[in-house]
């Protein structure tokens, strides 16, 4: 019978497998930051053992990097104690580590593509539930808990068991203006943040063909908001294309015999999915989200919904505690909310291409009087290639502000936050109550709708402009 | 890891749905790097209003959380199971879980329990018409306990079961097999990727 492409990975990867155990995986590649990785580090010096594969291992700081000053020490003692913890678990156990400061640094999820470390038909792990974003190159790619990352560390493996697979199918082309991040917020509206559990999702059809690989990575990075550890996406040209030349990846007669292996990572004609699901990519429009979590979303042109219109009174009563939190009337249509910050970076949406094109829609234009902009690159090396193009003048000449690479305001440990009651419009992946500071609001949209919602205000797509 | 085998206490209902892991611990605490301390943090900024369910009277010293689907969704920070089990939970029971979570659980010795959503939600109000009642959870039966309200099965896979029974900690057992780990590397394709 035929294999599905997150078959085929994890096939290649079973180190051992016996009945009535869990199969033991083998892992190419582990991403390590700050947050996660400390009661690893002691675990291991508890029980004296050492790294297995220091080379298959990489670290950087992200979390809770400040964005204005990269250059001086962290404000926040406690921040700065993690951050430390982390440079003297690297310096111990010899992992690359790139610091604040330093050119190599950025958000786990950008630099690990960057680097070309992410490459088709590996095994990616990270303490981090956005670790899915790597599934975009063809790799089996999720997150772990820090019992995990120690056991990453120790042994090189995981103790697995294999996933079910799921396939989002989405034919056609999306019309003019809809962008990645639109249609995994679809989707996720579509199947609910539990429609993924338990499963890896295989994203396939033409519309995701026709992505970048910047797109590929923005859908594969909100898997996790559908409830799936990992999103995959078959490797092709587009995929090829990106990696060439990248610092790890391989070259010469290696670069043919990886592209010719590659070649063979899709799923068979005859491979079957325990669940499919298939979407018409011209029916997507630009989408938003109303609540508080990344299920509770609509169109940018449709209202808040009504609470009593939900028949599942589980659905009911969260969409009643959403609109609360959220401060937002049921009818009011989406356009109608108003917000005080503008926050454009993440995993999701800080690569190069995502800020071209939040800059496109505020060239010559205004951020709103009233509202305060960010923008965060995911990475330095995004950073300077953002400068390099001249985006930052762009940004800067609209009155937003350009800081430097870190997770920023996607999660709000450094001190890029809401405070409480104010209401962002937010290119990161996560709409939970408090995630961008206590009592903040968050709607997810593209960094399209972001710039456009900048410049009137309030909620708009760059058409409204 | 703490062995799980059977164990009896009262319970408390959270009746919400996406309980998410930024709500059981607010990033904030993330910031530390010790393993303890994160009671704390548990479900913080709910904790804050009086009314909230861990607040009231009746449920202090509960052991068992009995909350709405999609119980432990977002971020993989083991942080939440290690808050939950600080502050005095040894179960969790949901329609669903997130998968991270309840994989962070069975590391840690937390027993996640799936029951169907209707079955959670006469729990729910059992505990409410009588918080003091108390449930019994036998892990090697996989049951769940009310007396005069008879018994609930859960599933749970054998080697979990036997891992959580048995306190078994997953690198020490996976060490058993470093020649297997060894000769997989030997296969390795040669152009694979180096951090170094
Ligand atoms: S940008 Fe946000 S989602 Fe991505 S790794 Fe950082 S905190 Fe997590």
């Amino acid at each position: 019978m035929g294999r599905t492409l997150a078959d085929k990975v994890y096939d290649a990867h079973v180190v051992r497998s016996a009945e009535g155990e869990p199969d033991v995986l083998y892992i190419d590649l582990h991403l390590v930051h700050e947050v996660t990785s400390p009661q690893a580090f002691d675990g291991l010096r508890m029980a004296d053992r050492a790294i297995r594969r220091p080379d298959l291992t990489i670290a950087t700081e992200d979390h809770n990097v400040p964005t204005t000053d990269i250059l001086s020490p962290i404000a926040d003692p406690v921040s700065r104690a993690q951050v430390e913890t982390l440079r003297k678990n690297c310096a111990e156990f010899g992992v690359r580590l790139h610091p604040m400061g330093d050119a190599g640094q950025g958000i786990v999820h950008v630099i690990g593509p960057q680097l070309g470390l992410t490459q088709p038909g590996m095994t990616v792990v990270c303490g981090d539930s956005h670790t899915s974003t790597h599934g975009a190159f063809g790799a089996l790619a999720f997150g772990i808990g820090t019992s995990e990352v120690e056991h990453v560390l120790a042994t090189q493996t995981l103790s697995q068991r294999r996933p079910k697979m799921m396939a989002v199918t989405v034919n056609g082309t999306l019309p003019y203006g809809v962008t990645a991040k639109d249609l995994i917020l679809a989707v996720i509206a579509r199947i609910g943040t539990g429609g993924g559990q338990g499963h890896v999702v295989e994203y396939r059809g033409e519309a995701i063909r026709a992505l970048s690989m910047e797109g590929r990575m923005t859908v594969c990075n909100m898997s996790i908001e559908a409830g799936a550890r990992a999103g995959m996406i078959a490797p092709d040209e587009t995929t090829f294309a990106y990696l060439e030349g990248r610092p790890h990846a391989p070259s010469g007669d290696d670069w043919e015999a990886a592209k010719e292996y590659w070649r063979s990572l899709h799923t068979d004609d005859d491979a079957t999915f325990d669940k499919e699901v298939v979407i018409d990519a011209a029916e997507l429009t630009p989408f938003v989200t109303w609540g508080t979590n990344p299920g509770q979303g609509v169109p940018l042109a449709a209202y808040v919904p009504d609470p009593a219109a939900y028949d599942d009174p589980t659905q009911r009563s969260a969409a009643e505690r959403a609109l609360e939190y959220m401060g937002l009337t049921a009818g009011t249509p989406l356009r109608d909310v108003a917000v005080d910050t503008v926050f454009v970076g993440s995993c999701t949406n800080g690569r190069i291409e995502d800020l071209r094109a939040a800059a496109d829609v505020i060239k010559g234009r205004k951020v709103a009087d009233g509202v305060r902009m960010l923008v965060v690159p995911g990475s330095m090396k995004v950073k300077a290639q953002a400068e390099e193009e001249g985006l930052n003048e762009v940004f800067t000449a609209a009155g937003a502000e350009w800081r430097q690479a870190g997770c920023s305001m996607c999660l709000g440990m450094n001190p890029d936050q809401l405070k409480p009651g104010e209401r962002s419009a937010s290119t990161s992946n996560r709409n939970f109550e408090g995630r961008q500071g206590k009592g903040g609001r968050t709607h997810l949209v593209s960094p399209a709708v972001a710039a456009a919602t900048a410049v009137t205000g309030h909620l708009a797509a760059p058409a409204d402009l | 890891m703490e062995a799980f085998t059977t164990h009896t206490g009262r319970a408390v209902p959270l009746r919400r749905s996406n309980v998410d892991t930024d709500q059981i611990i607010p990033a904030v605490w993330l910031k530390q790097v010790s393993r303890t301390g994160f009671e704390k943090g548990l479900f913080a900024a709910w904790r804050e209003d009086p009314e909230f369910v861990l607040n009231r009277p009746e449920y202090q010293g509960a052991s068992i959380l009995v909350a709405g689907p999609d119980f432990g969704t977002g971020s993989s920070r083991e942080h939440a199971v290690w808050a939950l089990q600080q502050y005095g939970f040894r179960a969790v029971v949901s329609a669903r879980f997130g998968d991270i979570f309840r994989n962070n659980a069975t590391k840690a010795g937390l027993l996640p329990i799936e029951l169907p959503e209707a079955n959670v939600e006469r729990l729910q109000a059992k505990i409410e018409a009588n918080p003091a009642k108390e449930f019994t959870i036998d892990l090697s039966r996989r049951e769940l306990r009310c007396d005069e309200d008879g018994v609930q099965s859960f599933e749970i896979d054998d080697y979990t079961r036997w891992r959580l029974l048995e306190g078994l900690d997953d690198i020490g057992l996976t060490l058993r097999h470093t020649d297997e780990i060894t000769a997989y590397e030997e296969g390795r394709r040669s152009w694979l990727p180096v951090t170094a």
